[in-house]
């Protein structure tokens, strides 16, 4: 496993250039991530309506793989149905932790090269667990 | 060689961990501030304990039994002889600077604070020495004020001074050495300014073991918290300093075996310091590593492993200040071999795992001072800590990692 396969160019584009960096504002949602090891942070908003999320944002501060992380998720379930998005959350969570297939993850693929790094795996997931905690119980999520 | 300086690479030669490859590539270990690695005669006399003495302490007539308690006690006096303790019932033994600092807060303060009273936390302290205070003035009702750092990472003399001189203030808790910074705190000026005005001074002695040669009587200081693993010895063991008179005072920490001197049911007579604060137990093995760490310290020399230190640290910072964009946290006058910086293209834990690939290990992250962190406007930091078996080779190493870093996200 070497650096370039873990930092991977479209990880470092979004750690560099986040997309949907920033407040939303209104959002019917919110849930604070924190990964108290490295002092993480995300905040994340999401607006729903008719069980579909209508638009998400997220602000804070984490690193490259963190960071990288919660700006393809946040470009991957604009749009997506609740439903939908907490599959994608299984999915990435089981990707993220499981070895074997995980079938096609689109780019979210290029995130695959973080498992090799177990001690880096909080950081990949810390977005996803905060969407999960937005949509379902509205609170704060911390990855020990 | 002259005298007082360090042969550092029969030093080196003595720590088996050091002699290995991660990544493909030889060990550059510069995470000395989080635990050093230990010598062959440490491990060889924890070793030795378990296959030829070991029995516990205190309570057997049987040979075995006194030879551990021998060792152990002739541990505690090579401790107490080697910080200026006045006498040897001043030395309690704790699993670690953590253990000491909470049983002060809790058998001191809980038995001497009360609504009215101040505790004062230097701001660069480490949550050991910061959480246990809190946790007391929530029982007794005491206030916990940070005392304000400059942005040198140096202790704000002037405001501690007026702010002792306002009253009320029953102890003062600062750090010996900063784990993040590496600054060195006057603890015997803080002392000083403390005892004028009746407070306690309480010390986080954690680094100061293997950075300084440490006097408890020249610092006049009350407690001291000390820790083995950081300065050559075991994890799992470390030490409190308490003068004579503060401790007789105090009311056991934890209770049970080895603490008392009789129990009915009627009435439980304590032992005497230090035994009243050794419930259980001890971790006699560690003691006994202990004190082969302090022999380390004695025969290498502290102030030449300090001086030593203090020029490696010293080039890091010269050469990592050549790279734009990378930033030294504390410029303390006074500093010990310890390096934290942030570059601003990568976030320090991107640093550290790239360090990492490189065979380069440092640590990153808040170093159990998330409240220094706040002061200095980071989340994190990278820090390079530096130990006697460090060498410029490793300092070029880490240079030349920190340089793939600012490469790779550059
Ligand atoms: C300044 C300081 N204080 C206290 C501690 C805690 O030491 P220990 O974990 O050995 O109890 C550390 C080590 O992390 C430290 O660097």
């Amino acid at each position: 496993m070497s650096l370039q396969d873990l930092y991977q160019e479209i990880i470092l584009d979004h750690g560099k250039s986040p997309r949907n960096f920033g407040e939303l504002d209104p959002y019917t949602h919110e849930a604070e991530g924190f990964n108290p090891l490295c002092g993480d942070q995300v905040r994340l908003m999401v607006r729903i309506a008719d069980g579909k999320i209508e638009d998400l944002k997220f602000s804070g501060h984490g690193c490259a793989i963190s960071t990288a992380s919660a700006s393809m998720m946040t470009q991957l379930l604009k749009g997506k149905s609740v439903e939908d998005a907490l599959k994608l959350v299984d999915k990435f969570r089981k990707a993220m932790t499981e070895d074997g297939d995980h079938g096609d993850m689109g780019e979210l693929g290029c995130l695959s090269g973080v498992r090799e790094f177990p001690n880096r795996v909080k950081c990949a997931t810390l977005a996803w667990h905060a969407l999960k905690s937005a949509v379902t119980t509205g609170g704060k999520v911390t990855t020990e | 060689m002259e005298p007082g300086t360090l042969d550092v690479s029969s030093t080196r030669a003595e720590f088996p961990a050091l002699h290995q490859s991660v990544s493909g590539v030889p060990l550059t270990y510069l995470d000395n501030a989080a635990t050093t690695q230990k010598p062959q005669s440490v491990i060889d006399s924890v070793d030795e304990f378990y296959e030829q003495d070991n029995a516990n302490v205190h309570r057997g007539v049987h040979q075995l039994s006194q030879r551990a308690t021998k060792a152990y006690e002739d541990a505690r006096a090579a401790l107490a002889n080697w910080i200026g303790a006045a006498s040897d019932a001043e030395v309690v033994f704790t699993k670690g600077c953590t253990e000491g600092l909470n049983l002060v807060a809790a058998s001191w303060g809980g038995s001497n604070l009360q609504g009215n009273d101040t505790v004062l936390v230097s701001t660069m302290e480490h949550h050991s020495n910061i959480v246990p205070w809190q946790m007391t003035a929530e029982r007794t009702g005491a206030k916990v004020e940070p005392i304000p750092i400059t942005d040198a990472v140096e202790l704000d003399l002037e405001w501690l001074a007026a702010r002792l001189a306002k009253g009320g203030v029953k102890a003062v808790a600062v750090k010996s050495v900063c784990n993040v910074s590496g600054t060195v705190n006057p603890i015997k000026e803080v002392a000083r300014l403390a005892h004028e005005h009746g407070a306690l001074i309480v010390v986080d002695a954690a680094q100061g073991l293997a950075h300084q040669k440490v006097s408890v009587q020249d610092w006049d200081a009350d407690f001291v918290a000390f820790t083995a693993h950081k300065a050559y010895g075991p994890m799992g063991i470390g030490a409190l300093y308490g003068r004579k008179a503060l401790l007789e005072n105090m009311p056991p920490y934890q209770t049970g075996g080895g603490m008392v001197r009789g129990v009915t049911f009627e009435k439980t007579n304590f032992a005497e310091p230090p035994e009243r604060f050794e419930a259980g137990t001890p971790n006699v093995a560690g003691a006994i590593g202990f004190a082969t760490a302090i022999d380390f310290l004695e025969r290498v020399g502290v102030e030449a492993m300090a001086r030593h230190e203090n020029c490696l640290a010293k080039l890091a910072e010269e050469r990592l200040s050549e790279i734009p964009g990378l930033k030294i946290h504390g410029k303390a006058k006074h500093k010990a071999g310890i390096v934290s910086f942030t570059m601003t293209e990568a976030h320090p834990h991107d640093v550290g795992t790239v360090l990492d690939q490189y065979g380069v290990a440092v640590r990153t992250g808040h170093h159990c001072c998330m409240p220094l962190m706040a002061r200095l406007g980071v989340p994190a930091t990278t820090r390079a800590s530096f130990a006697c078996y460090n060498n410029t080779t490793d300092v070029e190493n880490l240079f030349n990692a920190v340089i793939k870093v600012k490469e790779l996200f550059g």
